[in-house]
């Protein structure tokens, strides 16, 4: 569902007026514009760069430079399982594993019918209760194989 | 009468149930007609136990755990609103050994109070460092922090009053105090625990440092891996501000000093000062060179204190009891208490809040109880990935900054990760240098290129291409990063990729198959 850039020129307006009188906002208007789009949509980096009075590069430098931000959006469902030492520790890389196989994907990738993304992540903090996971922002702790298994069943719902 | 039901709303609780637990006792609760309140309180810490509740008592906390949502029926057949025993009683929580055996300074309330009360928080001794601050010159503060011989808790240990000092002395119309809560270390969360479990120390911690050093301006900069952490800190700053603890003058000729929220986006090497201080100002999270200072020139130009959540949440019990309580506990250099966090593959992980100098050793086997899978403990890594890994041989150095550097060690934000002995200790350390690959911010290049090429080495090892060479190679490459690169991303991944190739050298050793192409 591509968003035309008239619509994508509107709603960064609305994000931005938002951060009117904001000192070094950019940031936080990336988090909000891509809460808005679920990605940074192209047509939105000229229109930051203007109101910031920075250059095209510099926003999209920026943008390039965090994990975070989505240069297309993700699938429906966003399951990113923690790959970090702790949960290594617990056999999180078995999860990484089953993810993918199950999933028929690898990090970072989407299935093709549009429905789970499936990411790394480096630590969400849950390591006394390793391996973790995090499925649309939710945490989960103490992925097991049959945790892993209906976490796996959400993402491709 | 209504008994008061305590629920952790903290993030790991909750990733282990705690929310579909607490609806579970809400409903069971209205079906019987019993009058409970819920409170979503922090974790204690004891996370073994996730989810714990407890019930007041009496005035006293009796814990169950680990709780599904299906025990709650029986639960409440078995009256635990009053205090009676069930199979998944542990008894009165503060009895338990893991959390009696701790001197809980700077968490002293988490896990007991309602995280968003500030009428809870200051019965429980909260806010009284403050008031004496408000009382207190610049320089009288900046004297008992350094007096406290409070050092940062981030991982790098400088001390705390010194930073204060080079901020309250730099010129500058405005000051800014940044709270670094870019927690990234893997086997670490005492800051996500503070900021969901009693984010008003944290504001607290703040405030006195604004008042050290006439800063007017505050951010807590909150990985976004931590959702609800970000939350929990934007309500408490709404009601700090309502309460008048922030946005107004605290003392008489004072200055408003006031807090926002900013949330990263998924860079580890954000939790270095420098780059966390570019990405603040909506920059690409690079490296910057010091000097010039962030105390000197931090935030947008501005003299900047930035200190991590725990060294800021330390802050107010050093101004409530005395710069001489805090420097009373703990060993050599390293005063106060210590938040220790123990993770991985532990039998009991969680949070253990100590003096320093208590050994490694027992943290592993008798707080920790050894590994949760059974096996015997192997390694442990001490400070996160850029942390060493330590055999069973070094585990009588006590927690301290200096005995863990004459180690060859670290303490970091005081993580520990427990490994058993089906670890790879080769794969460890080609992991070290490919977390670096990953979120190296390629500024310098010992860090940039070091890290890929370190982890192209121990392949090449591990394919058995001259593996002597090889390691002389990755000896030699780490030499270069420790004193060749900015900051210590770079800097540091040396330590788990050396202490694993000098404590676990059997499982490096593969035999010679190939011969080097070149």
């Amino acid at each position: 569902m591509a968003n035309t850039d008239a619509e994508v020129a509107s709603r960064v307006a609305e994000v931005l007026a938002l951060f009117d009188g904001v000192e070094a906002p950019l940031l936080e208007i990336l988090h909000a514009v891509q809460e808005a789009f679920g990605y940074i949509p192209d047509a939105a980096k000229p229109q930051i760069a203007e109101a910031l009075n920075l250059s095209r590069a510099e926003v999209h430098g920026v943008v390039s430079f965090y994990h975070d931000f989505r240069s297309e959006p993700a699938g429906r469902h966003t399951l990113k399982i923690c790959r970090a030492e702790a949960c290594q520790a617990m056999g999180g890389e078995a999860n990484v594993r089953r993810a993918q196989d199950v999933l028929g994907i690898e990090m970072g990738g989407t299935t093709p019918n549009g429905i789970a993304t499936l990411e790394a992540v480096y630590c969400l903090g849950l390591c006394a209760c390793a391996p973790a996971a995090m499925i649309d922002g939710r945490p989960v702790g103490r992925v097991d194989r049959d945790v892993l298994d209906t976490l796996l069943a959400e993402a491709q719902g | 009468m209504t008994t008061t039901v305590y629920i952790p709303g903290d993030s790991a609780a909750r990733a282990v149930g705690a929310d579909r637990v607490a609806e579970a006792v809400a409903a069971e609760a209205t079906r019987r007609g019993h009058d409970i309140q819920i409170v979503r309180n922090g974790s204690r810490g004891l996370y073994w136990l996730e989810p714990l509740v407890e019930a007041a008592v009496d005035g006293r906390r009796i814990g169950y755990g680990p709780l599904t949502p299906g025990d709650v029926p029986a639960l409440f057949d078995a009256g635990f609103l009053s205090g009676s025993t069930h199979a998944k009683c542990v008894g009165s929580v503060e009895e338990i050994d893991f959390l009696k055996r701790q001197t809980r300074l700077t968490f002293a309330r988490c896990g007991i109070i309602d995280p968003l009360s500030l009428a809870d928080y200051e019965a429980h001794g909260g806010l009284a460092g403050l008031r004496i601050a408000a009382a207190m010159t610049p320089a009288e503060i900046v004297a008992a922090v350094t007096d406290s011989g409070l050092r940062g808790r981030g991982g790098a240990g400088f001390p705390a009053g010194i930073k204060w000092k080079t901020v309250l002395d730099a010129p500058g119309a405005t000051k800014v105090i940044v709270c670094n809560a870019d927690e990234g270390d893997s086997g670490t969360f005492a800051d996500r625990m503070i900021m969901e479990g009693d984010p008003f120390v944290l504001i607290e911690g703040m405030a006195i440092a604004a008042l050290a050093t006439n800063a007017t301006q505050g951010f807590i900069y909150i990985r976004s891996e931590y959702p609800h952490a970000i939350t929990s800190m934007r309500r408490a700053i709404v009601r700090a501000r309502a309460a008048g603890v922030l946005g107004q003058p605290l003392c008489d000729g004072g200055r408003a000093f006031d807090i926002e929220v900013r949330v990263g986006a998924g860079a580890y090497v954000c939790g270095e000062e420098t780059s966390l201080l570019n990405s603040l100002e909506g920059k690409r999270g690079v490296v910057r060179a010091k000097p010039p200072l962030p105390a000197h020139h931090g935030f947008l130009g501005r003299p900047t204190v930035v200190n991590n959540v725990i060294t800021l949440a330390s802050v107010p019990i050093v101004l409530a009891k005395g710069a001489a309580f805090y420097r009373d506990f703990g060993m050599g250099r390293s005063r106060g208490t210590i938040p220790i966090q123990l993770a991985g593959n532990v039998r009991h992980g969680g949070l253990f809040e100590t003096a320093f100098g208590i050994t490694l050793g027992e943290l592993i086997d008798e707080i920790g109880g050894g590994t949760l899978t059974g096996r015997p403990v192997r390694a442990v890594q001490v400070g996160g990935p850029l942390g060493a890994y330590f055999p069973r041989a070094l585990f009588d150095t006590p927690f301290d900054y200096e005995a863990f550097a004459a180690k060859d060690g670290l303490i970091g934000h005081a993580g520990i990760v427990v490994f058993d002995d089906s670890v790879d200790m080769m794969a460890q350390a080609r992991f070290a240098f490919e977390f670096c690959a990953i979120e190296s911010c390629g500024k310098c290049t010992p860090c940039r290129i070091g890290a890929v090429r370190g982890a192209e080495t121990i392949d090449r090892i591990a394919e058995g291409v001259e593996p002597e060479k090889q390691k002389a190679l990755i000896a030699d490459l780490c030499q270069t990063m420790k004193f060749g690169s900015l900051c210590a991303l770079g800097g540091f991944t040396p330590y788990p990729v050396m202490s694993a190739l000098k404590h676990f050298p059997g499982d490096f050793n593969v035999p010679k198959r190939l011969q080097a192409a070149e």
